[in-house]
């Protein structure tokens, strides 16, 4: 989600700022990446029920650390609800 | 004289959210924002939570980088007051004593935290949490071998820096003058809940204290006296009594508003030219039965600036917009709670309790007239999401069923 906010991109609002409080940092994972991801927790997964958009390589993208191995990974933003 | 297109008053969520706004939905005049303190626009929860905790480094709290806001053409006035509104000429005097014309105001100035007005408060070591500088100082203060801190109000400002300070293994007393803490925004059984979390955790909860003064030794604290005579000794005190919304300028300049600046359903103030948004504006709630009130939350400062950019943008000037209706929640993390809450819980006439309290893990559903109009949830994320629902649809739900955890709620609309 830092990553994300810190580049040009301005359409990710991550209101609550990461403490896994909201869905406004939702995101859609490249599926080559979804495995190396940490496992969704059922916090992240009930708050990413509240959005319409989920989809199976849906992520709150506050809750992933970005580690070596996601080099090249590409995320798009989900729309808004 | 300097024109901009659109002025922002206030570098803090709702500044910052109407500028980007401006720019997504395809505005190409001038906008500058105008901020009191030196930072560019960051978000202010973490003070009372993770920075204050030191768990999160300042640069991770900018709402966007300094440098974004250069590249979307958003300029800035950082060190900078606006003293005076002149609606008539649509003019702004700053406080280096520069005059700034604009086009449209938005003014985003949140509030100031409401000061104690009793003997000695104007003795050092008295600190509030609303600004980096703020909890800077306090932490400074920390370093240099402050151990003995009182909290003045149970407010979530108050709970979370003593959560905070207590965890940090600081000696930590918290007065509360009312008989509960969150007397103004949640029911019984939270504040119950939350006195218990905090003397658990080694936190001198007090409620229904009075604080008659501050002593101190000339020239810093050294004690809270309570109205019973009682000195709780003090290294440094913090005060979470609430805030005054910053609209001085706005009202002398004849704008409506006994609490805060009245807004109506596209955030426009009764001046020509200038709307208001966020923890100073006060509109008429949907989700408060149409009650003209203000609401500090993130949540609302960001979606009100959205709901002005898009009206300054409006080629109708606003006759083609939806009145403002965003959703209302809002969060609050202690020690290893997390509260969620959805709705506003003004006018409640029955609350009903599901899940584990003991077991830290429980929802208090609000309802007024046997409609559900709010909820706090505590480690209760599936509630929560699914309850927002039970609000927006103005559900009646079967009380036994609403109180049996194991119903979803979901299924209860």
């Amino acid at each position: 989600m830092e990553v994300i906010r810190s580049s040009d991109n301005d359409e990710l609002m991550a209101l609550c700022g990461g403490c896994c409080s909201c869905a406004t940092c939702h995101v859609y994972i490249d599926d080559a990446y979804v495995d190396l991801l940490p496992v969704l927790s059922e916090d992240e997964s009930d708050l990413l029920d509240s959005s319409s958009h989920r989809r199976a390589n849906s992520r709150l993208s506050c809750q992933i650390h970005i580690a070596p191995e996601l080099e090249g990974m590409a995320v798009s933003i989900a729309p808004e609800d | 004289m300097d024109y901009v297109d659109v002025a922002i008053v206030g570098a803090g969520h709702g500044g910052a959210q109407c500028a980007l706004a401006l720019r997504q939905n395809g505005f190409e005049g001038t906008i500058t924002v105008i901020g009191r303190e030196p930072e560019h626009p960051y978000e202010r929860p973490p003070l009372s939570k993770e920075y204050f905790a030191r768990e999160k480094t300042f640069d991770r709290l900018y709402i966007r980088p300094p440098t974004f806001w250069a590249e979307k053409d958003v300029t800035f006035r950082l060190n900078t007051e606006v003293t005076a509104v002149d609606p008539a000429a649509k003019e702004l005097t700053l406080s280096n004593g520069t005059a700034m014309s604009y086009g449209k105001l938005v003014w985003a100035t949140g509030g100031d935290p409401r000061r104690l007005s009793c003997a000695g408060s104007d003795l050092a070591g008295i600190h509030a949490v609303r600004t980096r500088e703020d909890c800077d100082t306090l932490m400074a203060e920390i370093d240099a071998g402050t151990r003995r801190i009182v909290v003045i109000g149970g407010g979530y400002i108050g709970l979370e820096a003593a959560a905070v300070l207590s965890k940090m293994g600081l000696e930590v007393t918290l007065l509360e003058a009312l008989p509960r803490v969150l007397a103004r925004v949640a029911g019984e059984e939270l504040s119950e809940f939350y006195e218990a979390e905090h003397r658990a955790h080694g936190v001198d909860l007090r409620t229904g204290v009075a604080v008659d003064c501050l002593e101190g030794d000339g020239s810093r604290v050294t004690g809270v006296k309570l109205v019973d005579g009682e000195i709780v000794p003090a290294d440094a005190v913090i005060v979470g009594i609430g805030i005054v919304p910053a609209v001085g300028p706005l009202i002398l300049a004849g704008a409506s508003g006994a609490n805060g600046v009245d807004v109506d359903e596209l955030c426009r103030t009764s001046l020509p030219n200038i709307y208001a948004i966020g923890d100073c504006a006060a509109f008429a709630c949907d989700y408060a039965g149409g009650t003209v009130m203000r609401v500090e939350s993130v949540q609302n400062a960001n979606d009100m600036a959205t709901c002005v950019a898009k009206g300054i943008c409006s080629p109708q000037n606003g006759e083609d917009q939806k009145p403002y209706k965003a959703f209302p929640w809002f969060w609050s993390n202690q020690y290893d709670l997390k509260l969620q809450t959805a709705g506003i819980n003004m006018g409640f006439d029955r609350t009903v309790i599901r899940g584990d309290v003991a077991g830290r893990s429980f929802t208090v559903v609000y309802l007024k007239d046997g409609r559900v109009v709010a909820l706090d949830c505590v480690n209760m994320v599936k509630d929560y999401v699914q309850g927002r629902k039970l609000v927006e649809a103005g559900a009646t739900p079967d009380l036994e069923r609403l109180s049996d955890a194991g119903s979803p709620l979901k299924e209860l609309i």
